[in-house]
């Protein structure tokens, strides 16, 4: 793909063996202690992301998608199994978890801060990222002066002033109307094929998941478990209302509804 | 097949469309356009408007209180000066401490101390809320007893600290720090207790995580709750302050507002009973209108929290 290059050309090029990987999951599972005893939400995950490949877990609610993502975040810890990952990743939420007592361009900095940018860089830094957001100009802005969709670009520059390796994504664009994420659907894509970042994007939109990805996994609920996979072969950039992007979803689609009736069966 | 699509990606920039390929352009456009449509317009009132409608209403309210009150001595209903004496032998007095240059004097002793009293309870107060807020034996050791703290009456810590203290300055802001300390510590608990855990997740990813969290995620997030806390901490300050000026009696501490008030009781003077409860009202609201108010103000509105009604 259109990054594999570019991830070349990080590892050095020097014909090194060993495969890096963005994150690996093995054999993670997970449960807690709930009210109704001991909960299953996450059986023997193993899961690879590739440098500069673009995975969505896609699932009905209850799979423990979310749950995974948190624990490859490094904001849980797994039960059992383990989980690598190439630094410490980016994540998104579906709120845009902005700081209100900052502007657009002073979060951005505030990431860089943490990140040990030095002062002097910051600002031009932040500025460069949010021209990558197409919000050039917005550096000012309060976060409540911005529309849904502008907050979300933000919180993806301030993502990536993180310069993970790897973005991790759980439902990004679930709260904007449906122009604004299909618009937003156009800007990651582009954003990702201009870096070499890893995205692991977690939805229960099917058409969402194919219109974005390179690798869809879809996780069965309760426990959460890889159901199956599918390689999404069709070129980059994709519209969401493609014919092929369409076809795949209904398979997956009827493939998720298995999964679900399966808990009505019970 | 990579190198062929990242050419197309180029030449799509470059070049324009091709093909049902939507160029970047285009995207910026469609951006553009749907940013300034949902682009929320805000800006400020103008300043007659918050004439008539903040300003105007409270004179109106003042300037009743002053006719009903002339009334009331005019129409001998309470006809005895020593009750209720008039708005104008009031005014009179203010005048007369004014012409003998101690009205100053009288409300900068206590401001100064209160002031004083208020900015060292800060000082004590937010790090024990922090601990309160953060340590979670701190909270369960001493949060009950903060909060128990909050509702006994300040007056009744002046008894003990003139005794351990003595009739001096410090006593006075003894009694203010017990006062004001668990107020504005409590007000940060809450800020705390109050801020969104996606902030805190948030915050983690980016690395703010132990005291970086804190200072840039946790402080700044439970800002509104820490600045009502302050609020009230200065209330509690001020009437610590006077409870104990009033009690407590000594040349060596100078005339405060407390003191004027209890002067004026000694002497049987009405009119200057009403101007020490006059003149601590006033300094009251009009700390709260000079610091207080504006800046729980700036602290909402730049978070677009101050709802216009």
């Amino acid at each position: 793909m259109a990054t594999s290059t570019l991830a070349k050309a990080a590892e050095g090029g020097a014909g090194t063996a060993t495969v890096r990987h963005a994150a690996r999951i093995e054999h993670v599972s997970k449960s807690f202690n709930g009210p109704a005893g001991q909960q299953h939400v996450l059986d023997d995950i193993s899961l690879d992301v590739a440098p500069g490949e673009f995975v969505t877990l896609l699932g009905a609610s209850g799979c423990g998608k979310s749950t995974l993502l948190n624990l490859v975040a490094g904001l849980d810890a797994p039960s059992s199994g383990s989980i690598t990952t190439d630094g410490r990743p980016a994540l998104m939420f579906q709120e845009h978890a902005l700081f209100p007592w900052l502007t657009a361009g002073k979060n951005i900095e505030l990431a860089l801060k943490l990140r040990g940018v030095p002062k002097n860089e910051r600002r031009g830094r932040a500025e460069e990222l949010l021209e990558l957001v197409r919000l050039g100009g917005a550096h000012g802005k309060r976060v409540h002066e911005l529309s849904g969709g502008m907050r979300q670009r933000v919180a993806l520059a301030r993502a990536l002033a993180q310069e993970s390796k790897l973005l991790l994504m759980d439902e990004p664009f679930a709260a904007l109307d449906a122009i604004t994420r299909d618009v937003l659907h156009d800007e990651l894509t582009r954003i990702w094929r201009e870096t070499n970042l890893s995205v692991l994007f977690v939805t229960h939109n099917v058409r969402e998941a194919v219109r974005l990805a390179e690798r869809v996994v879809l996780l069965s609920s309760r426990p959460g478990r890889i159901a199956r996979e599918w390689r999404v072969d069709i070129p980059q950039p994709r519209r969401i209302e493609d014919t092929a992007v369409a076809e795949l979803s209904v398979e997956i689609t009827e493939q998720l509804r298995g999964e679900i009736r399966r808990h009505g069966q019970h | 097949m990579a190198s062929t699509e990242t050419s197309a990606v180029k030449d799509g920039d470059t070049k324009g469309t091709a093909g049902g390929v939507r160029s970047g352009g285009d995207l910026a456009g469609l951006e553009a356009g749907l940013d300034a449509l949902e682009t929320v317009q805000t800006g400020r009132t103008p300043f007659r408007e918050t004439f008539v409608r903040k300003i105007v209403p409270p004179l109106v309210a003042v300037a009743l209180v002053l006719v009903v009150w002339q009334a009331l001595v005019s129409f001998k209903i309470v006809d005895d000066p020593s009750k209720l004496p008039s708005p104008g032998a009031v005014w009179g007095e203010i005048e007369d401490a004014w012409l003998q240059g101690t009205l100053l004097d009288y409300i900068w002793t206590s401001v100064s101390r209160g002031l004083f009293g208020f900015l060292f309870a800060l000082v004590i107060g937010t790090p024990l809320g922090l601990l309160v807020a953060r340590v979670r034996f701190v909270r369960a050791a001493i949060g009950p007893i903060l909060s128990g703290l909050q509702s006994l009456p300040s007056v009744a810590w002046v008894p003990p600290a003139v005794i351990w203290l003595g009739l001096n300055d410090q006593m006075m802001y003894a009694v203010i720090l017990l006062g004001a300390v668990p107020s504005i510590a409590n007000g940060l608990v809450s800020g705390v207790d109050q801020v969104p855990p996606l902030f805190l997740r948030a915050g983690r990813t980016l690395g703010a995580t132990g005291l970086r969290g804190t200072w840039h995620i946790v402080m700044p997030a439970a800002l509104p709750g820490y600045v009502a806390g302050l609020k009230q901490g200065w209330a509690f300050s001020w009437r610590s302050l006077m409870a104990a000026e009033i009690i407590a009696q000594h040349p060596d501490l100078g005339t405060g507002l407390g003191q004027l008030l209890e002067n004026g009781r000694n002497s049987s003077s009405m009119s200057m009973v009403f101007l020490a409860i006059l003149l601590i009202l006033v300094v009251g609201i009009a700390i709260d209108l000079l610091i207080f108010s504006p800046l729980e103000r700036w602290v909402l509105r730049s978070r677009g929290l101050l709802v216009k009604s």
